[in-house]
């Protein structure tokens, strides 16, 4: 009887070695592993970009997709070695870090409105009629407001649903950013949010959820990630920006976007940007990573590896491919500001890019 | 110590293990839901409102209970006439032929079919069907999903019930028999009759599973977060509205869907109790 014992026990000290392991750097090899979280917006581009970094020689880095929130969360836990959101941490919520937390802009994303209507490609949308229908006080589509936007358009006689995310989102948070910078009702309504109150309309679940849904109802609308419509070939409306021109959605109008002076540490939102150029539903997507990287059980190399993928990620080659996923790439400005913030990064008060 | 013994003594704590983790969870969802229920009092159970604007925060699980229940109840009066009949087929019509086994094999593989499969049936097949009705403009809302939900709980008390009709003694049905009685006079006089509790209890206990059910309904009923305005209107559940906004919720929206997370683990207990008392009454 006590072999038996013996051997359960065994078997479960065995268990217990084998669920307890994993840590930044794996015995085994000397690749170093980095574990990121957060947004889900960049997601294609940071995936794809993490991959050929690894192919080249750099870490290997597992990034969950997990929500803008859920990074800001993780860092704060600092069980990641980096995170990334859609929308910059408030004063409040760099309050509750603790450590100082650094923003670095990764690409330049977009929001982009799509839409199915039978044989009409070619919408044109201004801020007030973005405000009606998606309030819900423009119900259908051959609205007289509609019309006067769009001369000569053959509008069907449909009605608009509206479809909006029904989970909590950066996309979200980017679109009600620049609705409540253009509409005083929106404002006052619904206001700046990752999830919102909606009055109308039919919730999906993330970027795919709300492009699958838009390509399978005719009349519908709503709000997604430039790449998600660009990839699924959904119609997506010209927007009217703060100039009064109809911008086409595209990578040059979104970089334009950025072209203006930023603060120092990077916190801005790009929405309705002042360049006539510019397409106006636009932002930044960041990584956030602690100013100091010598807590916890931070090794030195894992911190020299993440500072190093950062920065990767804002140079030359990295940008290029967050173009071919289609995100706009930094205009030199910003990827200047964010080499800058990177050479601030320490471990051990020690600056860890030399 | 004796082998017995040692089996005893491992057979006592994996139970307790199982004890401890549910009052865990418990504990952890009531520490987790404080938060909300002190803010909103009772009014959180009561109120519809659902604003996660930050600055005028207000959340109340009014829509997600309404809409959770609305869309089980309407599962389970499309699931009974199919369910009911499918049961007697092959437990007592075509007891012990082929065609039963087939039958039952079918049933068991719908059981296993995964929600998402589902939804996507449901997204890509069955909402087209709807708008061509022309009852529905886009397809999604309360029946749609109720319609999905209908046919995942099929499976469960299909099985359930056709093996509890199985088990109606063959004594009593000869009894009927001898006596003169038809078929279907034995069916409706006997084996329903004397299988009551269980057929009952089989529907309680699929109802259980329409409650939580979450990805197939998260896909079909449109996640609007009002009390549905009509059968053709989207609304939403409380599984639902849990799995699409825990990831960026934080705070007090974390400590409400937490609380409609307690709120849903009551009901579903509730229902499976009422099962489970109803197969005690009668049987």
């Amino acid at each position: 009887m006590k072999k038996q014992i013996f051997i359960l026990m065994a078997a479960m000290a065995l268990l217990l070695v084998s669920c307890g392991g994993g840590g930044s750097t794996t015995g085994k090899q000397k690749q170093i592993t980095l574990s990121a979280a957060g947004a889900t917006f960049p997601q294609p581009f940071y995936n794809l970009a993490f991959k050929k970094y690894n192919e080249a020689g750099g870490p290997l880095i597992n990034y969950g997709g997990i929500g803008s929130g859920g990074g800001i969360k993780s860092l704060r836990d600092q069980i990641v070695d980096f995170a990334a959101t859609d929308a910059y941490l408030s004063d409040a919520e760099l309050a509750e870090m603790p450590g100082e937390v650094v923003h670095i802009p990764t690409c330049i994303g977009a929001v982009v409105i799509a839409y199915n209507l039978p044989g009409v490609t070619d919408l044109q949308l201004t801020p007030e009629l973005l405000e009606g229908i998606f309030l819900g006080n423009i119900k259908k589509w051959n609205d007289p407001k509609i019309l006067a936007a769009n001369p000569g358009l053959a509008v069907p006689d449909m009605e608009i649903t509206v479809v909006y995310r029904s989970d909590g989102s950066g996309t979200t948070y980017i679109f009600s950013d620049y609705m409540s910078k253009v509409s005083p009702a929106w404002k006052a309504q619904l206001g700046t949010g990752k999830a919102l109150n909606w009055p109308a309309g039919i919730g999906a679940k993330g970027n795919p959820g709300v492009s699958g849904t838009i390509s399978q109802s005719q009349g519908s609308i709503g709000y997604i990630g430039y790449e998600y419509a660009f990839a699924q070939k959904i119609p997506m409306a010209k927007v009217m920006n703060s100039a009064g021109l109809f911008i086409e959605p595209t990578l040059e109008s979104f970089t334009a976007a950025a072209a203006a002076e930023m603060p120092a540490d990077t916190r801005v939102m790009l929405t309705n940007s002042p360049n006539p150029a510019a397409y106006p539903i636009t932002s930044f997507t960041w990584i956030i990573m602690y100013k100091e990287l010598a807590y916890g059980k931070h090794s030195s190399e894992a911190a020299e590896a993440a500072v190093k993928t950062v920065k990767w990620l804002t140079g030359e080659e990295a940008q290029a491919i967050a173009t071919s996923v289609h995100y706009a790439a930094l205009p030199q400005n910003a990827s200047l500001q964010a080499a800058e913030l990177l050479r601030g990064i320490t471990y051990q008060g020690l600056t860890v890019l030399r | 110590m004796s082998g017995d013994r040692v089996t005893k003594v491992l057979l006592f704590i994996s139970s307790l293990t199982i004890l401890l983790l549910s009052a865990g969870i418990v504990i952890s969802l009531f520490g987790g839901a404080l938060p909300a229920f002190r803010e909103f009092g009772f009014r959180f159970i009561t109120s519809s409102a659902w604003n996660p604007t930050a600055g005028s925060e207000e959340y109340g699980a009014m829509s997600f209970i309404a809409g959770t229940v609305i869309t089980s109840i309407l599962a389970l009066i499309i699931c009974i006439p199919m369910a009911f009949s499918t049961s007697l087929f092959i437990a007592e019509y075509y007891k012990g032929t082929r065609t039963s086994g087939i039958l039952r094999s079918l049933v068991d593989l719908l059981a296993g079919i995964p929600s998402i499969v589902y939804g996507f049936w449901g997204f890509y097949a069955l909402r087209p069907l709807l708008v061509a009705t022309g009852l529905t403009d886009q397809g999604f809302g309360v029946f749609t999903a109720s319609l999905v939900l209908a046919i995942m709980i099929v499976p469960y008390a299909t099985s359930l019930s056709a093996e509890i009709i199985s088990m109606v003694p063959a004594e009593l049905k000869e009894a009927a028999y001898s006596l003169g009685a038809t078929r279907r006079e034995v069916i409706f006089s006997v084996v329903i009759p004397s299988a009551r509790s269980g057929i009952i209890a089989s529907f309680i206990l699929a109802l259980g599973r329409a409650l939580g059910e979450t990805m197939a309904v998260t896909m079909l009923i449109g996640n609007a977060n009002v009390i549905p305005k009509g059968l053709f209107a989207p609304g939403n559940t409380m599984a639902s509205v849990i799995a699409n906004q825990f990831g960026e919720a934080s705070g007090l929206k974390m400590s409400a869907l937490i609380a409609i997370g307690l709120l849903l683990f009551m009901i579903t207990a509730l229902v499976n109790y009422l099962g489970k008392l109803i197969i005690k009454r009668f049987a």
